[in-house]
């Protein structure tokens, strides 16, 4: 099944200041089921984007195997895109960024990817701080194989076919926290209020950047029962705060009362403001996200917002001391030795 | 009793505890005999343990300049112990057991037909040193000494090598020369020296060096301009990666600033490793990664997706000995075929097979090139043998004028003027008829040249397609590819001029050293002549067929059980496979000329 989307676009669509309009940001017409949760993210994606005046290309969008690794085709069709195998599209990306540190990387997978077969590949990508943002559209089954129950679903979620799963889910947030995280979010598909500026927010950040996003499967996991359908969702959410992203050249124009916010400042020098909803809270402090987390498993509530940011955090390329220039675009004349040092090689072997 | 006499033609094994320092002193008798200009080859047969188990270490001296492995010990210098019995056993009659005297040998190790020479390196090293380690390395050092008395090795030479041995710490050069030098005394003083069996200066190895095959690999990448690499390790392919990473800190770090222009991942596993390989690659970096064959097993994933979406990869695979874990500190060629069709459905990878390090520099720097140009995985072939044993060979090389082939890559010009033309950019279009498309670097221009890399099947323009006949053109397309690879892959090595015999022989890597051996045996002593056709790529030039058509049987000799050479050749070659009589060997030590020699014999014999 190809979709062709009408390329018709009119001519007073407002432009950012890179000078795209939001339509440059979208990708080809999505074939997932209509109402999932997935191309509501990708919605956010190109949101962000868009008023993050980020220019298309600059972004190199990547991912693995399933229903989630389709959504890089139907958001910024003039990014390079990259759906590699299951589970492994960390260590693709750790090579890209490797290759060229000034693009920004996105890398959309979802659960089975991230918490089954890829969460090797997950774990050591947060260990070295790979710059990048990690989105996982999390809906607790395999969709592309008819839904199956996955390493999130909670123990004791009901499944379409009506069986229960047996197992403990596992929570991305709080592995990634202990795993020494230095950016980790949750948000949920139905709340573009709290996915764009954390969406833009994470792509501020220097290192890496995990946004947990439950996203419902309509077809195999909104049935009664479900601890990932939209109903139970929207009944347990509980954010953290609520998010205002400033870009670095703005003025804060968002008012918050006086002592109600805190404002982060990121590597780029755009500022997070959080508007406190719990008392004493601040997303610097790991130890309290990680009890705060345990006490929303404990009542039953999904906690949603930024849980927490290193804004120090120093990334992959700054811990192995690699130049600063990308160094894909490093010539012979950079790299090679040349016969001179060569023939002092070849001394040291004789 | 008989007294084994050669000049300049032996071979000394020492048998030692690992762990104990006694690599570097067995490597510094290698390199004294390579500094009197002697043709010396070494092998390091170890154990897979860190401390206290038995290894060994072979020395061959060839005035001939043989470098293969030669069956049968002329003089063994015995340091441990545990493997005694069989050391002693190893001996070739008339030879020479060298043993540490401080206690009497029981009788039981006492053979009537080898020559004992007891040194007391136990009882010198008590007498002289008073720290536990010092009494261990100094011992090694007192062998040194003893042999170079007994086989009259130039005791300048030897200080020489001392001395550069310990060029970072020059405070202990002199206490080093001076055990040797205990052990020179020990010699003097107490037998007629030098033996029968000796070496003599000669100047046969020119501007030769030694370096093991995993540096020079390691070297070549560096050469060749690899900027990203992702690597795991694994025993016998991890000091390439060292090595890599040891000369590029060396010779790409900003002395200013401390910034590298190279960055290297130890991965969480191999998968990663070549994830990490394509992804880089992918960007426009050139990347590679190095393993053995439980790694490749790993790798198959990725090197499926490499294939099918068409990613430059460059994988070195140094062979050790299988299946599963196998043998992991001995040598083999038995990944060829997993190495050849790895991953799922219908694919196929270029393999360069260097047999030399000089050759394994030149093929990494070919390795990238033909990557780039042919977008695609390329496996350089090593084994054990030949990537972590010093191998005399011939200096490495690099002409200034050479380009790096960056293969067919638009730049954001190239966009602008094919959209002038009014043509559309497609990734994976067969502009140039040669099965190889233009690729685009993620960021080449705001506006064309994006598309979506993937492993599912698409059309020319990348797009997902369930359309079987357009997925059938490009499995088609990528076997025009393989064709073109044919003729740009390093070509066969012929040893003769004209074909002069209606028997050939086609062998390949480090099986190299010991055929070519074996053919001059087989020539001098039986009178058989054969023609030879060294093989150094995978797919095969088109001489590679016409040099079996040309004989009536070939002999293919290799280091695995299955004769996997012989099967890619029957696979991939009209050719009549009764013709190719197998010639293998696979108990983990290099094959020998010997071997060869008795097979091929046998089998003519019976023809």
């Amino acid at each position: 099944m190809t979709y062709i989307k009408p390329k018709f676009r009119h001519p007073e669509m407002p432009k950012n200041r890179v000078g795209y309009a939001k339509s440059d940001y979208e990708g080809v017409i999505s074939t997932l089921c209509a109402g999932c949760g997935h191309d509501s993210i990708s919605g956010s994606i190109v949101q962000a984007c868009y008023e993050m005046d980020i220019e298309p290309h600059r972004v190199a969008k990547l991912s693995g195997i399933g229903c989630s690794s389709k959504t890089p085709n139907y958001f910024l069709n003039n990014s390079h895109g990259f759906n590699s195998v299951h589970g492994r599209m960390p260590s693709v990306a750790t090579g890209a960024n490797m290759a060229n540190r000034d693009l920004i990387y996105l890398g959309v997978s979802g659960d089975g990817d991230t918490a089954s077969i890829g969460m090797g590949q997950f774990v050591h990508a947060i260990r070295r701080n790979l710059n990048m943002l990690y989105i996982v559209m999390n809906n607790g089954c395999y969709g592309l194989t008819k839904g199956q129950d996955s390493a999130t679903a909670d123990a004791g979620s009901v499944s379409k076919s009506g069986s229960v799963n047996p197992f403990e889910g596992i929570d991305l947030v709080g592995m990634a926290l202990e795993l020494g995280a230095t950016f980790v979010a949750r948000s949920f598909s139905g709340d573009k209020t709290q996915l764009v500026p954390l969406i833009k927010a994470a792509l501020s950040h220097n290192g890496f950047a995990l946004i947990d996003v439950l996203s419902p499967c309509v077809t195999f996991n909104n049935n009664p029962g479900s601890t990932k359908s939209y109903d139970y969702v929207r009944d347990h959410i509980e954010a953290l705060a609520q998010i205002g992203y400033v870009p670095e050249k703005e003025e804060i124009t968002v008012s918050y009362e006086e002592g109600s916010t805190v404002g982060v400042e990121l590597h780029d020098g755009s500022v997070v403001h959080l508007q406190k909803l719990a008392d004493g809270w601040d997303p610097r402090d790991r130890q309290a996200a990680m009890r705060r987390l345990q006490q929303a498993k404990a009542d039953g509530e999904i906690l949603t917002g930024l849980v927490y940011v290193n804004p120090e955090s120093k990334d992959l390329h700054e811990v192995i001391k690699s130049d600063l220039r990308p160094l894909n675009s490093l010539k012979e004349e950079d790299l090679c030795p040349g016969a001179s040092t060569l023939e002092i090689l070849n001394e040291e072997f004789r | 009793m008989q007294q084994l006499t050669a000049i300049n033609d032996l071979v000394v094994r020492f048998a030692n505890v690992n762990g104990t320092g006694s690599a570097s002193a067995n490597n510094m008798f290698a390199m004294s005999i390579f500094r009197m200009g002697i043709p010396v080859t070494a092998k390091n047969i170890f154990p897979s343990n860190i401390q206290g188990l038995p290894t060994w270490y072979e020395v061959r001296v060839s005035e001939k300049g043989y470098l293969g492995r030669r069956e049968g010990v002329d003089l063994l210098v015995c340091v441990n112990p545990q493997s005694m019995k069989q050391d002693i056993a190893s001996v070739k009659s008339g030879g020479y057991f060298i043993y540490d005297n401080t206690k009497n040998l029981h009788k039981d190790f006492i053979r009537e037909d080898i020559n004992y020479i007891g040194i007391p390196m136990i009882g010198i090293c008590m007498r002289l040193y008073q720290d536990a380690r010092q009494r261990q390395l100094f011992k090694n050092m007192i062998y040194v000494g003893a042999l170079a008395a007994l086989l009259d090795i130039e005791l300048d030479v030897v200080k020489g090598i001392i001395a550069d041995e310990f060029k970072k710490k020059p405070k202990l050069i002199e206490p080093n020369v001076q055990a040797m030098m205990e052990g020179v005394k020990y010699v003097q003083e107490n037998y007629d020296s030098p033996l029968g069996l000796r070496v003599e200066r000669r100047d046969l190895v020119g501007d030769s060096i030694v370096i093991d095959g995993n540096t020079a690999c390691g070297l070549g990448a560096v050469y060749a301009g690899a900027t990203v690499a992702g690597w795991y390790p694994i025993t016998p392919s991890t000091s390439l990666v060292e090595a890599f990473a040891k000369y590029a800190n060396r010779l790409r770090t900003d002395p200013e600033t401390g910034l590298k222009k190279v960055a290297i991942v130890q991965a969480e596993d191999e998968l990663a490793a070549l994830g990490m390989v394509l992804g880089a690659s992918w960007n426009g970096a050139r990347a590679f990664t190095a393993t053995s064959g439980p790694g490749v097993s790993l790798m198959n994933e990725f090197l499926g997706l490499a294939y099918f979406a068409e990613i430059p990869a460059v994988l070195v695979d140094v062979q050790r000995g299988g299946p599963s874990t196998g043998m992991p500190t001995r040598t083999q060629q038995s990944d060829l075929l997993l190495a050849a069709y790895a991953s799922h459905g219908d694919t196929k990878h270029v393999l360069l097979i260097p047999s030399t390090p000089t050759e394994c520099f030149n093929f990494m720097a070919d390795a990238f090139d033909l990557a780039e140009r042919l977008q695609t995985p390329v496996i350089v072939m090593t084994d054990l043998d030949l990537g972590m044993n010093d191998h005399l060979t011939a200096p490495l090389k690099w002409d200034d004028s050479r380009r790096y082939d960056r293969g067919k890559v638009y730049t954001a010009q190239d966009l602008d003027a094919l959209s002038a033309m009014g043509k559309q950019f497609g990734r994976y279009l067969d502009v140039d008829g040669d099965g190889i498309p233009y690729r685009t670097l993620p960021a080449t221009h705001p506006t064309k040249g994006s598309f979506f890399t993937r492993g599912t099947s698409h059309d020319e323009y990348a797009r997902y397609t369930e359309d079987g006949v357009k997925n059938a053109e490009v499995l088609d397309r990528l076997l025009k590819k393989w064709d073109t690879a044919k003729d740009i892959t390093p070509k066969p090595e012929f040893y003769q001029t004209a074909n002069q015999s209606n028997i050939g022989v086609v062998f390949f890597g480090t099986t190299t050293y010991a055929a070519l051996e074996a053919l001059d045996l087989l020539k001098q002593e039986e009178d058989i002549v054969i023609d030879a056709m060294r093989a150094t790529a995978f797919p095969f030039h088109e001489s590679v067929e016409q040099f079996i058509e040309a004989h009536d049987h070939v002999f293919v000799i290799e280091q695995n059980r299955d004769a996997q050479f012989r099967t890619l050749l029957i696979n991939e070659l009209e050719i009549n496979p009764k013709k190719l009589i197998k010639i293998l060997n696979y108990d983990g030590m290099p094959i020998t000329a010997e071997a060869i020699r008795r097979q091929i014999v046998g089998v003519l014999a019976t023809v």
